[in-house]
């Protein structure tokens, strides 16, 4: 096979949804088996590792991202049923809402606050163009309600996720030392923490160090995702019109 | 498990005819959960076949994000006038909500004896 056909094969595999499809499972497959190899370091994040690799092969092959889309929608379309299942979980943790209620109510408020509030601010303190910060305002939360937000308020959904993501590992990664150097020592606490700043990337992180500390983050993110879905577009709205 | 899946889409398609005919600003999804939320609390003890399904779709969570993920390559141009307020900013302000939460909430969070204390927190 000479290098004329290679192209054409490749132009019309590439014209198959199945191939943006296949490509997804494979570099994410590739991505979780790295991250298994590294004793699950959170550097080594299957999402970052499966994006690099799809990255470079539309780049390699000068395929248009909206090609790629065309089968990866299919993996994309999960995102909303997964939301929705996110209420299982959070179900599990009632006994625990109950119990604290006001508490935690009030503490998912302010961490949502502040992990919106001190994005925007920083980054408009730099400098960034206002769709970045509306991209940015919804960082905290789970990808799927992120995006969603982040049309709404009219940042770039697309920004939205690559900022989500890159929250998420920078939470799992730093979070703990941050958290160890200002002695905090409740597992309750820190899982909370874990939760709102940095979404199902942190609670992920939190399961692996302590079962008390995941059950509190997986609540966090929950609550959270309401919390910033209910109250983000409307302070947006209200603030800058 | 075709039941289960059903009733996560009806939750879903609810959630985004809500969203769409009030013109909520809130994502269909997010509506969709907060209603399965409540039909769970009036059912106390949800279906194993709901739970199953629901475990399933969130074990690879975090392939999901993949699709969305890619998108960074149509955002190359904004990422690079952009990229030094974007990346201090998520930085500072991640670490900065996690310590200003998780100081409140051991504030907060009544003393417990059943709390376990760590000594070496990783």
């Amino acid at each position: 096979m000479n290098e004329a056909d290679i192209t054409q094969l490749w132009v019309y595999l590439s014209a198959k949804p199945l191939t943006g499809l296949t490509i997804t499972l494979v570099a994410y497959a590739v991505g979780f088996w790295l991250y298994q190899k590294s004793n699950r370091n959170p550097i080594c994040n299957p999402v970052v590792i499966a994006i690099a690799l799809i990255a470079l092969l539309l780049n390699v092959t000068g395929t248009p991202y909206a090609t790629y889309f065309e089968g990866a929608q299919f993996v994309h379309f999960l995102l909303g049923p997964a939301t929705v299942a996110l209420a299982v979980p959070l179900f599990r943790q009632t006994a625990t809402l109950k119990r604290a209620l006001p508490v935690i109510v009030f503490g998912v408020l302010f961490g949502s606050l502040v992990a919106s509030a001190s994005t925007v601010i920083l980054a408009w303190a730099l400098g960034a163009s206002p769709e970045t910060l509306a991209s940015l305002a919804p960082k905290s939360v789970t990808t799927p309600v992120a995006m969603g937000i982040a049309d709404e308020i009219g940042g770039v959904p697309a920004l939205t996720a690559v900022c989500v993501i890159a929250t998420g590992i920078v939470g799992a990664t730093l979070g703990p030392m941050v958290m160890n150097k200002a002695r905090l020592k409740d597992w309750r606490a820190r899982g909370f923490a874990m939760g709102v700043a940095a979404h199902g990337i942190g609670t992920a992180r939190a399961f692996q160090v302590n079962e008390t500390a995941g059950a509190f983050s997986g609540l966090a993110m929950g609550l959270n995702t309401m919390a910033t879905a209910l109250t983000i577009p409307f302070l947006w709205h209200w603030i800058f019109g | 498990m075709i039941a289960a899946f059903a009733l996560i889409l009806v939750c879903q398609l609810f959630g985004e005819v809500v969203s769409e005919l009030f013109d909520l600003p809130v994502p269909g999804p997010v509506i969709g959960m907060v209603l399965l939320f409540i039909g769970l609390l009036v059912k106390r003890k949800p279906p194993k076949v709901l739970t199953d399904a629901a475990d399933n779709l969130l074990i690879h969570f975090s392939l999901l994000f993949v699709p969305a993920g890619v998108g960074v390559v149509t955002q190359i141009d904004r990422l690079k006038g952009d990229w030094l307020p974007i990346a201090a900013a998520l930085t500072i302000s991640t670490l900065l909500t996690m310590v200003l939460t998780a100081l409140l909430m051991s504030k907060l969070f009544p003393k417990q004896d059943t709390t376990e204390k760590m000594e070496d927190a990783q």
